[in-house]
């Protein structure tokens, strides 16, 4: 029941970003030159979606116990750490670089085009390395905010 | 504004919606954060009874725009903006930093942002700006192949 729920929800996801233009890896360099002729539209992407699930969150934050699941996972990490710092300048330079964060690239997969494959797969070799990179992490910092 | 004069950004308004909800819908009921780097970094280290819902969010992402088609809908056009070198070093970039910052546009833009959360708050500004820093470089470089 959980999965189909997962998958569901991915559903929802990808046609959310499928029509809102998202997966046009143009429209999103677009969208952070802003040095160019800046186009601001996919402002309102983040925004909808951060209003909606405020708003649902604001719901949830009430309740003893998700419907299907024993407890909520809600992100305990607190601190502003190093590894935080670093890891979204890497991951904001890449996304800058060819347009796609990790969601939108999954969803654009069964578009066919070679460069999403390429930058699926490179994604995960990027999470293998980093899983095998030893770091030293201090407590409360650990990788739940993802 | 360039926006402006196309038109409001409704499909912009109603994808966020929809983004919106799929992520109150997986935290409501299975208790999730609707996190793209950090359900798909969880398949890395797979735990019993932890793999199977991971698996199925990532179908049903990318059969969205088969989805489209099927129901008659059109795509919006999707214009690749580098070659195969671009997209291996930037895919590498996005791995790696996700990973090492525990998130992305989805976990720290979306759900961390509507949770408030400062350390998500802090996340999205660096990798935004970062992003717009590298992107306003290679942008008029290498425009649309």
């Amino acid at each position: 029941m959980q999965s189909l729920i997962a998958l569901f929800a991915g559903l929802l996801f990808g046609l959310g970003l499928t029509v809102s233009g998202m997966i046009d890896p143009a429209k999103v360099q677009g969208f952070l030159d802003v040095t160019g002729r800046w186009d601001p539209r996919l402002a309102f992407v983040l925004g909808g979606a951060v209003l909606t699930s405020w708003i649902g969150f604001q719901i949830l934050f009430e309740a003893k116990r998700p419907v299907l699941a024993d407890s909520f996972t809600w992100p305990t990490a607190r601190q502003l750490d190093r590894p935080l710092v670093i890891g979204a300048i890497l991951f904001g330079a890449g996304w800058g670089l060819f347009g796609y964060c990790p969601g939108p690239a999954l969803a654009a997969l069964s578009l066919g085009h070679p460069q999403t494959i390429i930058f699926v797969i490179a994604i995960l070799a990027g999470m293998a390395a980093h899983r095998l990179t030893p770091v030293k992490r201090p407590p409360g910092s650990s990788r739940q905010n993802a | 504004m360039s926006y402006l004069s196309d038109g409001l950004p409704v499909m912009e308004i109603a994808g966020g919606i929809m983004i919106g909800l799929a992520a109150v819908l997986l935290m409501g009921f299975n208790g999730r954060i609707m996190g793209v780097s950090g359900i798909a970094g969880g398949l890395m280290t797979p735990k019993r009874n932890d793999w199977a819902w991971r698996l199925m969010f990532i179908a049903g992402l990318a059969a969205a725009p088969v989805a489209v088609t099927l129901f008659g809908g059109s795509l919006p056009p999707v214009r690749m903006t580098g070659g195969a070198g671009i997209a291996a070093a930037a895919g590498l970039l996005v791995g790696y930093g996700t990973r090492l910052g525990s998130g992305c546009t989805s976990g720290h833009g979306v759900c961390g942002l509507a949770r408030l959360s400062p350390r998500s708050l802090a996340a999205v500004i660096i990798f935004m700006v970062a992003g717009a820093l590298v992107a306003s470089l290679v942008h008029p470089l290498l425009g649309e192949v």
